[in-house]
């Protein structure tokens, strides 16, 4: 990103400053448990180290639990039905992949994030979070561009395909590679419904009504309710590349803004983030 | 004197003769003396480099490693020797009793302590060769002089006992048929136990015939091959089973664990052993590697490549350790076959081709990823060593261009070695009424789709062919193929032809070993659609059909990564026609059954 649209998001409302905060403090969050993570840890383990770090931050409300998932179930190997999306008994062993996928809602903003890494050394993953590079250039710049969400799809899967890799996104419910964040109202008690926030839900669920009349859908998908130009607002983006059980992704907010300024009609809300440092390290190399 | 010297001058003379005849030119012969036994020894290679003994089986002779010594030769201090009554060894006298494994193992300490006196040697069994090298493995004063033991076709006779046992203490169904099965392989046992007339047959009759019967059941190459010795060697080689079986199947040794790494390579043809014997193999031997070779029992002369280069793997592994992680990394499935065999895919730079590539190399073998797109393949190449191919290279060629192909496999052969696995697998898409079809659209589909693979099949199944070491051929046609329709005539018949040309070349290859696959993979999510000519419209239509196709191939979203192990598996079973997709399985099941309504279905026009 360039040095105008730093300037340009740092005379952003606080709104922004408060979905950053939550962003890092994610991020930060993900660091500290994979810091943790042992041999025979399960996903479930690391799922409650997830939610008892952030608990202790202040994190009252979810936009989705936290998940964790370990080995081949990085890459969703043999998922039919969404329930194998949560956190199972399976433990980690050394040289396995793993990604922690969390999305808290603190002081009113949310986050959603992804983060991949390995216990140990694991080239292969190593090689899809490099490859991961180009998507996130891919998707900033098209949607600068103003093309219908739908082609950004279909664009990042043949990158994914020509990269050699699947499209593994596709497992997410409707097969969506980002949907809408919002603010979220506190409330005393915020129950989850399946690991989403009712809350949270709520706000997708509004934004989908509004959509439905409006001719846009706040769920980025590959079907014809996302064929129309990127709708302003927050988007947590999660393009997510399965390789022969290995998996990786990132998830971060993308900010899109009515501006005619292509830099500022789209930007990503962070780039101090683990994965752009390490593109940034592997570009100084 | 000088008569005696003169003798003995002679006597060099015939043997030096006798080595090169026998394919052992430039080995140095010495004998080994142990137990008033006289053991012929003979070396190939520096001394200086970790020693390999190679022990020969029954009805054989030390020649019968001819082959593979010479490709050890290069790398190693490769030792031969005949077991006593062997060869050029001398016979225990009385032959009763002295043929026990107590006193073989005492040959083999022998000749291990003059070949290699200071370092541990790697020993490699055939047959009989393995029986011993069983005993060799896990008896306790062996232990320090052997530092890696390669077992083919010849399973520890106590382990092989206690296999029994198992069975008879509760046959189940299927320990029964296991026990039934290895019962009927073994018949030769119980003949060689009749006294006499197994040496009289021998000398005799059986003797003469034996070298025509090896070429024609197992097909053995002609040649040198068995020695002059074969009578008295089979006949003095009886006293093995009179000796050691019995007594071993009815108190087998229970403290049998290997205390070497073992490599176990198993001919999945062998009319001798069953592959079952080696079930448990893991209790007894926790070093063990796997290995599988579709061949028969004599594969120290049908297989010598593949012998010499997973026994360089193995034991080079053991040498230096540090190369020991090409065989943990390839976790695949099929990594026991496929492991170190040179396999070629073409159309490697997307879809099942690169799928392909990749399953392969999960097994451990080396790839060769050809593509029009070079920087496809280059990047499948490049991928298929992440994932365990040990080498991998990328290369660019058009299937349909002869001269490229020639030169693609002279490259090959002479840079990479021969092709054990072919995947003709480049193709391209055409679509369009065959009255808007011109003849150009139907050249270039036939130049890929049906030259390219004959092509591939001419060039690549020559060189395996003269290899005359077996290989396999996989061809991929497709569900269209006996699946007429009103939208894909060219495509169609150029795959129709693919699947006959597969049929037909199968037919001829079997006698030699090489197994031919047609696959027929069906509606597969894969590039092929977004690549595909439609005929008889304009640029704009056709795009929006590229388009359109692609996404119904999406929502169908049966993954490439299935073929690619569809692949695999039918070249581990050597099956003939493959279809993958449940369309493609029904489609096959109604031309046979029901090719009228198939008829009908094809007068059908998809909406695209």
């Amino acid at each position: 990103m360039t040095a105008d649209t730093r300037q340009g998001t740092a005379q952003l409302s606080s709104d922004l400053r408060g979905f950053r905060e939550v962003q890092r403090l994610s991020y930060e969050c993900a660091e500290a448990v994979a810091a943790q993570l042992r041999p025979g840890v399960t996903e479930r383990e690391a799922a409650r180290m997830q939610r008892e770090w952030l608990r202790e931050r202040g994190v009252r409300d979810w936009f989705h639990l936290p998940f964790a998932w370990f080995g081949d179930r990085t890459a969703f190997a043999d998922f039919k039905i969404p329930l194998q999306f949560f956190p199972t008994n399976r433990k980690l062993e050394p040289g396995m992949p793993f990604i922690l996928d969390m999305a808290p809602v603190h002081k009113g903003y949310a986050a959603d994030i992804g983060y991949s890494g390995s216990l140990g050394l694991n080239p292969v993953q190593d090689r899809l979070m490099s490859d991961l590079r180009v998507h996130r250039e891919l998707i900033l710049d098209q949607v600068r561009e103003r093309r219908p969400l739908r082609e950004i799809y279909e664009n990042v899967e043949r990158l994914m395909t020509r990269q050699g890799y699947a499209n593994r996104h596709r497992a997410y419910p409707f097969g969506v590679i980002a949907h809408k964040v919002d603010r979220v109202r506190e409330r005393r008690w915020s129950p989850t419904a399946f690991g989403f926030g009712t809350q949270s839900l709520k706000g997708l669920a509004s934004d989908a009504l509004h959509g439905h009349r409006e001719g846009w859908s706040p769920l980025w998908s590959p079907y014809r309710f996302s064929d129309h130009p990127p709708q302003p607002g927050l988007w947590a983006v999660e393009p997510h590349l399965g390789f022969r059980g290995t998996g990786a992704k990132f998830e971060e907010i993308l900010v899109v803004t009515d501006s005619r300024d292509p830099g500022e009609s789209a930007f990503w809300l962070d780039d101090d983030l683990p994965h752009v440092r390490r593109w940034a390290e592997e570009k100084a190399a | 004197m000088s008569g005696m010297s003169g003798t003995f001058g002679e006597q060099d003379g015939i043997t030096r003769a006798g080595l090169a005849g026998a394919g052992l030119a430039g080995a140095r012969e010495r004998r080994v003396s142990t137990g008033g036994i006289d053991l012929c020894v003979v070396e190939l290679g520096e001394a200086e480099r970790p020693t390999v003994v190679l022990v020969h089986g029954y009805p054989d002779s030390k020649e019968v490693w001819s082959e593979v010594a010479q490709r050890l030769a290069a790398r190693f201090h490769v030792v031969l020797y005949d077991v006593r009554g062997h060869g050029r060894s001398t016979a225990p006298v009385p032959l009763r009793g002295g043929f026990t494994l107590e006193k073989l193992t005492d040959d083999f300490l022998a000749v291990a302590d003059a070949v290699s006196p200071d370092r541990p040697v790697h020993l490699v069994g055939h047959d009989w060769g393995s029986v011993q090298g069983w005993e060799f493995a896990t008896v306790a004063r062996t232990e320090g002089r052997i530092a890696s033991f390669t077992s083919i076709s010849g399973p520890s006779l106590d382990h092989f006992g206690h296999w029994i046992k198992k069975r008879m203490s509760r046959p189940t169904p299927r320990r029964a048929a296991q026990l039934l099965g290895q019962g009927a392989k073994s018949w030769y046992v119980y003949m060689l136990h009749t006294p006499v007339l197994p040496e009289l047959a021998w000398r005799g009759p059986l003797g003469k015939r034996w070298p025509r019967m090896l070429e024609r059941v197992e097909k053995v190459p002609s040649g040198s091959y068995p020695t002059a010795s074969l009578p008295s060697d089979a006949a003095h080689g009886a006293w093995l089973y009179r000796d050691n079986v019995r007594p071993r199947m009815r108190r087998p040794r229970t403290d049998a664990y290997a205390h070497v790494p073992v490599q176990l390579i198993t001919p999945t043809g062998d009319a001798f052993l069953s592959e079952r014997l080696y079930d448990d193999l893991e209790l007894w031997a926790p070093d063990l590697l796997r290995r599988t070779l579709p061949a028969k029992h004599w594969v120290p002369r049908t297989r010598p490549d593949q012998l010499a280069a997973w026994i360089t793997e193995f034991v080079t592994a053991r040498e230096e350790p540090a190369a020991r992680a090409p065989e943990q990394k390839a976790p695949g499935k099929y990594a026991d076959r496929f492991g170190g065999q040179l396999v070629l895919v073409t159309g490697a730079a997307s879809g099942i081709g690169r799928a392909t590539a990749f399953a392969f190399a999960e097994a451990g073998a080396r790839v060769v990823c050809v593509d029009r797109d070079a920087e496809g393949a280059a990047r499948t190449a490049d991928m298929a060593r992440l994932v365990g191919a040990p080498e991998a290279w990328g290369e660019c060629v058009d299937v349909s261009d002869e001269q490229a192909m020639e030169e693609l496999a002279a490259k090959t052969a002479a840079e990479y070695g021969i092709v054990d696995v072919l995947v003709n697998n480049a193709g391209i898409g055409l679509s369009g009424p065959f009255l808007e079809t011109s003849s150009q659209d139907w050249k270039k589909v036939l130049d890929v789709n049906l030259w390219g693979v004959i092509h591939g099949c001419r060039i690549f199944g020559r060189q395996m062919a003269e290899r005359g070491q077996g290989g396999h051929i996989v061809n991929t046609a497709s569900a269209a193929a006996y699946l007429p329709s009103k939208t894909l005539p060219a495509y169609s018949t150029s795959k129709a032809a693919v699947l006959m040309l597969s049929e037909c070349l199968r037919a001829e290859l079997a006698s030699r070993s090489i197994g031919v696959s047609a696959i027929c993979p069906g509606i597969v999510n894969t590039n092929i659609t977004a690549t595909s000519r439609f005929a008889g419209v304009d640029a704009a239509e056709e795009k929006r059909r590229q388009e359109r196709s692609s996404r119904l191939y999406g929502l169908r979203n049966f993954p490439p990564e299935k073929v690619a192990e569809a692949i695999l598996r039918a070249v581990v079973r050597n099956e003939a026609v493959v279809p993958v997709t449940p369309e493609s399985k029904g489609a096959l099941w109604m031309s046979r059954f029901a090719p009228r309504a198939l008829r009908r279905l094809a007068q059908l026009e998809p909406r695209l």
